[in-house]
């Protein structure tokens, strides 16, 4: 039987297996200082570990580093990184170099359970929840780590709908001793499941990311399904209601569907039901996917519905289409077809 | 009835916790909020623990609650909640959520437990030109079957992946709706199962011409 892996544990996690080892509590920040702080891949080079300590973490543990299996280069310097997460599963991470900065992508689930309309991981339904290892490892894995400048949670899967495995990778990442970066060079995505969302807003100071694709209830029902539970009104209550500080940053993110969202009535609703929440949105052209009954609005749509937002005084962008012949494009992350048919109850 | 938000987690003493198939059960304890069918609740063992959301199985007028769940072996808690007994304690939220299957005609499609919001539909009265679809894989899958057998007839198609039955279909719902040449464009349809069942199903009732505006999906997660 495989080891468990001591890549993910957080320093309250690694004290308790210290203290259940019998080892003095001040192992776990040592442990905690190899997996995260450098560049080693073996519990026996944990040099400043006793050599009993060593002992007792290689009969129970591994280190836990995962390499990825593939990497595809884009025309544009995108590279999408396969890595597997367990028995046939499978998940990517998007590297997209840019000349200021450079963000990874990482996946928090194989697949998704949220079924939107627009998005090809939807399509391969959910196979398994990631671990705060397996998300972190997507950072740690790849030759750019000490390029990297910023992480969004927008790869495969709904990073709330995995509240505690994100909670913990986060920890790491943030942590004096993790990898200590600043909360604000990382951003977390979801469509708005209310009840991590209120966790994730009260206990990180990571920034915020919400999928809205549409101002209007029923226009969302029809795009995501998340809308027949947790309802758009009710998400922007809670962020509205919230204080964010200074630096913390809230933002939409809103997919351009070629008559169905990008009318001059979106614009005016969107203004109203973002007055109040200092925030941006990020528009973004649709990758079409197979099967699908959308369209990408036209640049000309785009356009405008941008200059029309930034008129109405909200801060609008949009974002650059990186990756998409090696379909690392939002909304192009897909294992579908790595991925072992799972049992179906239909 | 009481007010309250819809997220925060009250206790509930059960009245009862039956099993109606294998691994599959039915909680219910006293209702005291009115609802919406379709509208899910938030179920913990513990007010401080993760709650997980189920759709209400019973009607507005019904004075329990209804859940409908079946056991996650993996789950933290559907085994020890299928071990709950009358007079133990659940946490639940109030109602939330709009999946409303009201419109006539309508197609309903679910599978497995997924059957929880139509039978609230079902038992609140909904019942004007409906066609209910429903998928599982044995024939004790087809939770409240007597519910619909006798009311819907003919517009009650029950798909069953692993065995066969007398007026079953055998196969897998997706299966059946590929094979209808004529699925009707006029009319709403109501999705609800897991994500892989809701996916497949919107893209093959999209293939056959239903427009995605008549597509109401809820995925249970």
């Amino acid at each position: 039987m495989a080891k468990e892996a001591l890549f993910g544990k957080t320093l309250g996690e690694l004290q308790k297996i210290v203290a259940g080892f019998g080892l003095p509590a001040y192992t776990a920040r040592q442990i905690a200082g190899w997996l995260y702080q450098k560049d080693i891949t073996t519990i026996d080079e944990m040099s400043n570990l006793s050599k009993n300590a060593r002992l007792l973490l290689n009969e129970h543990y591994e280190f836990g580093l995962t390499p990825f299996t593939k990497v595809q280069t884009s025309t544009d310097g995108t590279r999408k990184y396969l890595f597997a997460a367990g028995d046939m599963k499978f998940i990517e991470a998007a590297y997209i170099p840019e000349e200021e900065r450079s963000t990874l992508c990482v996946s928090s689930q194989v697949g998704c359970k949220m079924g939107c309309l627009f998005c090809m991981t939807g399509k391969q339904g959910f196979q398994t929840n990631l671990t705060a290892g397996q998300i972190i490892n997507q950072v740690r894995s790849i030759p750019e780590t000490a390029k990297l400048t910023n992480i969004v949670y927008m790869g495969m899967g709904e990073p709330l709908d995995n509240i505690d495995e994100v909670m913990k990778s986060l920890e790491i990442m943030t942590a004096d001793w993790g990898y200590g970066w600043s909360p604000k060079r990382i951003t977390v995505s979801t469509i708005g499941i209310i009840p991590a969302m209120r966790l994730f807003l009260a206990q990180s100071q990571c920034h915020l990311a919400v999928s809205m694709h549409t101002p209007f209830e029923e226009e969302r029902q029809r795009l995501m399904p998340i809308e027949n539970v947790y309802k758009l009104s009710e998400v922007l209550d809670i962020i509205r209601n919230f204080d964010l500080g200074r630096q913390r940053r809230v933002s939409f993110e809103y997919i351009m569907f070629k008559g169905i969202n990008d009318t001059p009535r979106h614009v005016k609703e969107l203004a109203r039901i973002l007055n109040g929440i200092r925030c941006r949105i990020n528009l973004i052209r649709f990758h079409p996917i197979p099967g699908t009954p959308l369209e990408s609005s036209t640049d000309e749509v785009i356009e405008q519905f941008m200059i029309d937002l930034n008129e109405k005084g909200i801060r609008t962008t949009l974002r650059a289409s990186r990756g998409q012949d090696i379909f690392a494009a939002c909304g192009l992350l897909s294992t579908k077809e790595l991925v072992k048919r799972q049992q179906e109850d239909y | 009835m009481e007010e309250r938000n819809p997220l925060s987690l009250k206790e509930y003493k059960v009245i009862a916790n039956d099993a109606i198939a294998p691994g599959v059960f039915v909680l219910r304890y006293r209702r005291d909020f009115t609802f919406i069918p379709g509208q899910v609740v938030a179920v913990a063992l513990h007010p401080a623990h993760q709650p997980r959301m189920y759709s209400i199985a019973s009607g507005m007028q019904d004075e329990e609650v209804w859940l409908l769940y079946n056991i996650r072996p993996e789950g933290e808690l559907t085994p020890p909640l299928s071990e709950l007994i009358a007079g133990h304690s659940i946490f639940a939220s109030a109602p939330s959520g709009s999946f409303y299957g009201k419109a006539a005609p309508a197609v309903w499609i679910a599978a497995g437990t997924g059957i929880a919001p139509f039978v609230s539909m079902w038992r609140s009265g909904i019942r004007r030109d409906k066609l209910l679809i429903h998928g599982g894989r044995f024939l004790h899958s087809f939770y409240f079957e007597d519910t619909f057998k006798g009311a819907l007839r003919e517009n009650y198609i029950r798909c069953c992946s692993n065995e066969s039955g007398d007026g079953v279909f055998h196969g897998r719902l997706t299966t059946w709706l590929q094979q209808q040449p004529n699925l009707p464009t006029d009319r709403k349809y109501y999705l609800c199962g897991s994500a892989e069942m809701v996916v497949e199903t919107r893209d093959i009732l999209i293939e056959k011409q239903i427009s995605y505006d008549n597509i109401v999906a809820e995925i249970y997660f």
